[in-house]
């Protein structure tokens, strides 16, 4: 079955369909795809349910396994925060979840991705094209390199509405125009025709995220959207995600190294580390009562405005384990202060701790651990 | 303060702020390229002399004065009387058939960079998306073709092709037109696999894919235009190989048939007349060299306007 959408038709005239030219349908999970791309209800008990999620790449070196057995749930309109320190898997966890990982060399080889009660792994990549873009919107790190600089600002982000929501240019333009003020730009509608070099980081930023929610998703990925602006701009980007997410309902992933801004965005943690996830629960709970080795080790090597003068700042010592054979020791273990014997012999899983929804992957930390 | 508003205000009205300044800037840095200006001018005249070239030509390039050969006692003398540039030795008007050369040079450059285009962008652009085993395939054949003898390749095309329908399109140029595009997309198709490859691994083409945009638009849409400017100077360079390979093949009686003037044909057909009138050789092979020196010279600059790695030096 092909479907295929006249660009220009409006929402209401009947030959409209909200599907982007061409693509094919040959899956169950597809057409089960199109029936829930008509309107923005839930339909499924969480909006995303990863489970066993592996991504690997194969270098010349060997198999590396970025993601290994990553398992997670995000509710409708919730913030979700990735942290961990460069390498730790959050970027790559963030591409399976598009399906974007390059391949070759990245792979996802086990689990499940459900979106909304898909299992997007089923999905032909035609039909994973309908769902990026229109359902999940992607923030990139770096607006710099972004966004394309022989295009316009209007079309790149008119582009997205065109293909989803099968608006003519000039439906699409005025779209842009709308999304290009709600993201703080001034004389949106005389911006259009301008070029990615006209406009400052803070401000593609920004017209990156326009794109992102050009066609009003239901999970904005954010992949250290902050990372390449000054403090200042940071901080303003991070409050227009917030009150856009907050006024469209849209769930947010954020990826970071900054525990500040995932302290100030999220309502739940994951901390990953050598391509897993050892600690998830409540923002609280993770930096009040933090129950892994690791995390502390990250809070502990925040700058403090009390800390004396010329003091040196924390660091976690050593380095993240090599993940081309990760051994079946806890991966922590080699850096960890409080690591016996047990740590090196096996990995733990991750439990449940005191709090509600709190799980650490620590042997010491488990009730009846060493360390309290 | 009313004087610190005025002067805050002042550049603003002086600077009115432009749009497109992409293809703006590249061409205000190319004005500033004498040469190119000047190569620029004599394609346009050419250009538009090969539009126009029969309403303006004085005579018709095929038509007798027979009357001016035989007072004349052969080739009609340039530079006095009626035929400016004087007449072969069959009484043919050189200013008229020169830009009746005009024309088929001209349709030479649009014919051959047309199908270097068509032939060139596709395979390059595929070679380099999908990359792995349909790049080596393709670029193989590129080697294949970049290493055969082109000039016995167009003859061999050319002679074969002499009797049919196809052969005699065109007055005989279309055959020619198609087999030197057939050689020259090679070089095309390396320039585009080679910018593209590095293009793709752009993040904003990793952005335009999260959106939902289809590999075929990636390509047309994002990538192609990011390497129009080293396109647009290889088919200015192009021209004046393909000009020449045309001419090259008139002299040596391939191509245009009787009674179409190329420029290579008239150059051969001077050349007999090489020692009593010189001037029915060299006034083609003139033409031919300041028509290849302009097309040089405008890629020359184009190159220099298009380099963003020049971008605000000049």
């Amino acid at each position: 079955m092909t479907v295929t959408n006249d660009q220009g038709r409006a929402p209401g005239d009947p030959e409209f369909s909200e599907l982007p030219l061409d693509v094919e349908i040959s899956t169950e999970e597809g057409r089960k795809l199109v029936s829930l791309l008509k309107d923005d209800r839930p339909h499924a008990r969480k909006l995303l349910e990863v489970r066993n999620l592996s991504t690997h790449f194969a270098t010349r070196e060997g198999v590396v396994h970025a993601v290994d057995e990553v398992s997670f749930e995000l509710d409708y309109g919730e913030t979700l925060g990735l942290v961990g320190e460069s390498g730790c898997g959050k970027s790559v966890t963030a591409l399976s979840l598009t399906r974007l990982v390059p391949s070759p060399p990245g792979e996802i080889v086990a689990g499940e991705i459900i979106f909304d009660g898909i299992d997007i792994l089923k999905l032909t990549g035609n039909e994973m094209r309908l769902l990026r873009g229109k359902k999940i919107g992607f923030i990139f790190q770096d607006p710099m390199t972004s966004l394309n600089p022989t295009l316009t600002i209007g079309y790149q982000i008119a582009e997205s509405a065109r293909l989803h929501l099968g608006l003519s240019r000039r439906a699409a333009l005025d779209r842009a125009a709308e999304l290009l003020s709600k993201v703080g730009i001034p004389k949106a509608k005389d911006r259009l025709a301008d070029y990615p070099h006209q406009f400052s980081g803070g401000m593609r930023q920004r017209v990156m995220i326009a794109i992102a929610l050009a066609c009003d998703p239901m999970l904005l990925l954010a992949d250290e959207p902050t990372t390449a602006l000054d403090v200042t701009i940071q901080a303003q980007i991070l409050e227009l995600i917030r009150s856009l997410s907050d006024e469209f309902g849209t769930a947010v992933i954020l990826i970071t190294h900054d525990l500040g801004i995932a302290a100030g965005m999220c309502n739940r943690i994951n901390v990953m580390y050598a391509g897993r996830i050892v600690e998830t629960g409540r923002v609280d709970d993770i930096f009040e009562s933090p129950r892994m080795p690791y995390a502390w080790g990250l809070l502990d090597s925040l700058p403090r405005l009390d800390e004396e003068k010329g003091a040196r700042l924390r660091t976690i010592e050593g380095l993240p384990p090599d993940l081309i054979n990760p051994g079946p020791e806890c991966r922590f273990s080699p850096r960890c202060h409080y690591a016996r014997d047990v740590c090196r012999a096996s990995e733990p899983e991750l439990s449940p701790r005191a709090e509600e929804d709190h799980l650490a992957r620590c042997f010491g930390t488990e009730p009846g651990g060493w360390i309290q | 303060m009313a004087n610190q508003t005025r002067t805050l205000e002042a550049p603003a009205a002086a600077a009115p702020r432009r749009s497109a300044s992409l293809w703006g800037d590249a061409f205000r840095r190319l004005l500033k390229n004498r040469l190119a200006v000047l190569g620029g001018v004599i394609v346009l005249g050419l250009i538009f002399v090969a539009i126009f070239g029969p309403m303006l030509a004085p005579y018709e390039y095929q038509s007798q004065d027979l009357a001016a050969v035989v007072a004349a006692g052969g080739p009609v003398d340039p530079f006095v009387g009626p035929h400016f540039f004087g007449t072969d030795n069959l009484g043919r008007d050189l200013l008229s058939r020169l830009m009746d050369g005009a024309r088929i040079s001209m349709t030479v450059a649009l014919v051959v960079q047309t199908v270097v285009l068509l032939i060139g962008v596709p395979v390059g652009a595929a070679a380099a998306w999908f990359g792995g085993r349909l790049d080596t395939l393709l670029m193989r054949i590129t080697d294949i073709v970049y290493a055969f003898p082109d000039l016995l390749f167009i003859i061999l095309l050319s002679v074969a092709l002499r009797e049919t329908a196809v052969g005699k399109a065109m007055d005989g140029l279309f055959v020619v037109f198609v087999a030197i595009g057939l050689t020259a997309w090679v070089g095309m198709a390396r320039l585009v696999r080679g910018q593209l490859l590095s293009l793709k691994e752009a993040e904003f083409v990793e952005a335009a894919k999260a959106v939902g945009v289809s590999d075929f638009k990636i390509i047309l849409r994002h990538l192609l235009p990011n390497a129009s400017g080293p396109m647009i100077v290889a088919i200015t360079l192009g021209i004046p190989g393909a000009i020449l390979a045309e001419a090259t093949l008139a002299f040596i009686g391939i191509g245009a048939n009787e009674p179409r003037a190329s420029w290579g044909k008239l150059v051969a057909e001077g050349q007999t007349y090489i020692r009593a009138e010189p001037h029915l050789a060299i006034i083609p092979a003139l033409v031919v060299a300041i028509a290849l020196i302009s097309f040089t010279f405008l890629g020359d600059g184009l190159r220099d306007a298009l380099d963003p790695k020049l971008k605000g030096k000049q």
